[in-house]
């Protein structure tokens, strides 16, 4: 089904115009309300009448996460705090949080995104969707729980943490729908199997999100539990969970571009990349009150197509993400990207899709370990067998990366589970 | 005619091994022979139990990857050169010899736990030369 068909379906032509609308009421707004922006605009000498469409965009001064954070905690609203009637903060790795601040049309606009992707995803009024993202400052839970009320399914806000009181609801309930991150689905599908009630299950789709992903990964979790798993995009800053989701016919994820307007850069010139190709998503909010953003820079890598889906809908794609500008680990001068590790590993039935990339620094030469769990059906008591494992792990990798990884096999369930974004590099190199 | 052994993967990490006779102590399985193969990352457990399919279903509750494989037992001569006798036996009819350990009892009986490359050719091979290999019931009742 396609929650809202006139925004969904419209013509390049109208939603051109509609986001040149869009952006020019947009900058006049946030000429008048955020200072920061006033100011950079000032720098720049342009006044907002120099937008007179969406092609001026590329006019515009940048926003970084660094600006979220220097503008702590409330510095980059548009609208008195009065108006602001919820905030979600992202932990910082490095210092400050950054907080984002929603009005009340914020969040109606959130929920139409949600139930647009939700739809995407087959989810209806007759279904019992378990949302067991983190509920709190984390936008996931909060925002997959708006998205799905405003569809009208039956909504059961497990959040994280409680794995065998998820699944024992999951057969209770009835549940047909999840949304939840894809490395925890993995989780849920093993302690199923575990107790030997994958067959019970009634589950026919998920919708995943808030980490990387690959393909492979994908199809192991469609496969393992036999349901369609669709991939959910956000980031708080713009909004949270739904700003882009794939439909069924898998063809990458639909951005609802009346709200969000992407663009895609070559990182290092910051010029526009042809579609196609992959560069840097960067994103302006067409219609937010409380913290607009103008070209925002994700840091996601991904490419766009904007020819229409077979679905129907003519929303712009984007593919699944080719990995972080800011996830690239330089390891011997060569880029690693953890999802070339994640695909490589695909090609080796005998190892679990879990793994952990080790980098340090011995003796001022870079080193990297593959930590690897053996499937218990592939198990061998012979050290010639683990050794040949060993070696074709080490091949693929090697393959993979151009460089040679040193590969461990370490015992079954000691890599770290996540119940929220797995841990997939341990960066031990002190550089100075 | 073949033994089940009990195979244990364990990383060189502080007490795992120990983690692993506990579990198997709990369960009251008990330990008639063991080898341990290992390198600079892992090891390979290779036990000798009374009760195999117990220990294997215990530690693969506690995480462990294990695995039963058939092995030969074999009963020689406790005197200089007859292991080699029966190496000699295998190594004619082309039979590799993947691993193998002791195993002895306080009757001074000595044993000798064989993994080698066809498990029923090598059985049959020594059966012509009237050597018997013990069953996991014959080795629980030594
Ligand atoms: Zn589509």
């Amino acid at each position: 089904m396609i929650w809202n068909e006139k925004k969904e379906c419209m013509s390049r032509d109208e939603m051109t115009a509609l986001q040149s609308a869009r952006l020019v009421k947009l900058v006049d707004y946030v000429y008048h309300n955020v200072e920061f922006y006033r100011k950079k605009m000032q720098n720049l000498g342009l006044l907002p009448s120099d937008i007179k469409g969406i092609e001026d965009i590329s006019k515009l001064p940048f926003t970084t996460k660094d600006d979220l954070r220097d503008n702590y905690p409330f510095g980059l609203f548009a609208v008195p705090q009065s108006q602001i009637v919820r905030v979600h903060a992202s932990s910082g790795t490095t210092g400050k949080a950054t907080v984002v601040g929603y009005t009340r049309k914020d969040l109606d606009i959130w929920s139409e995104c949600v139930a647009r992707c939700l739809a995407m995803a087959d989810v209806s009024k007759n279904d019992v969707i378990q949302v067991a993202y983190g509920y709190g400052l984390f936008t996931g839970g909060l925002g997959a729980h708006y998205g799905a009320e405003k569809i009208g399914a039956m909504v059961v806000p497990m959040s994280t943490g409680n794995t065998k009181k998820l699944t024992t609801m999951m057969l209770d309930f009835k549940a047909t729908a999840i949304a939840c991150t894809p490395s925890y689905l993995l989780h849920i599908s093993e302690v199923l199997a575990e107790e030997g009630k994958l067959g019970e299950l009634k589950l026919k789709t998920a919708i995943c999100g808030a980490e990387p992903w690959t393909e492979k990964m994908h199809q192991d979790i469609e496969r393992r539990l036999n349901i369609h798993a669709h991939d959910i995009y956000g980031l708080s800053e713009i909004m949270g969970p739904g700003v882009a989701c794939d439909c069924i016919y898998n063809k990458g994820l639909h951005v609802c571009e009346d709200h969000f307007y992407p663009e895609i850069l070559n990182s290092d010139t910051l010029t526009a990349v042809p579609d196609g190709e992959v560069g840097e998503l960067v994103f302006t909010t067409l219609t937010k009150e409380g913290l607009p953003l103008i070209r925002y820079r994700t840091k996601d890598l991904t490419s766009i197509d904007r020819t229409p889906c077979e679905c129907g809908r003519t929303s712009a794609r984007i593919s699944r993400f080719k990995g972080r500008v800011d996830d690239m680990l330089i390891i011997r001068g060569v880029n690693v990207f953890p999802s070339q590790v994640e695909a490589a590993l695909a090609e080796v039935p005998e190892v679990s899709p879990h793994y952990v990339i080790v980098v340090d620094r011995v003796n001022n030469l870079d080193t990297l370990e593959i930590q690897v769990e053996v499937n218990p059906e592939y198990f061998t008591d012979e050290i010639r067998g683990l050794e040949k494992l060993n070696k074709k792990i080490t091949h693929v990798i090697s393959q993979a990366l151009g460089l040679n990884p040193k590969v461990k096999i370490v015992e079954p369930q000691t890599l770290v589970r996540s119940q929220g974004k797995a841990v997939h590099v341990i960066d031990n190199r002190k550089l100075y | 005619m073949s033994a089940k052994q009990l195979s244990v993967f364990i990383e060189n990490r502080q007490g795992r091994l120990g983690e692993v006779l506990n579990v198997l102590k709990n369960n009251d399985v008990n330990i008639l022979s063991l080898s341990l193969a290992d390198t600079t990352e892992y090891g390979l457990l290779r036990l000798i139990v009374n009760k195999p399919e117990i220990g294997k279903e215990k530690l693969a509750e506690q995480g462990f990857s294990t695995m039963l494989t058939a092995v030969l037992v074999i009963e020689i001569q406790h005197e200089a050169g007859s292991l080699q006798t029966l190496l000699e036996i295998l190594s004619k009819r082309d039979i590799n010899i993947e691993y193998m350990y002791g195993l002895s009892t306080n009757a001074n009986r000595a044993f000798v736990v064989l993994k080698t490359s066809d498990l029923n050719k090598a059985s049959d091979v020594l059966a012509e030369y009237g050597i018997k290999c013990l069953t996991s019931e014959d080795v629980c009742a030594l």
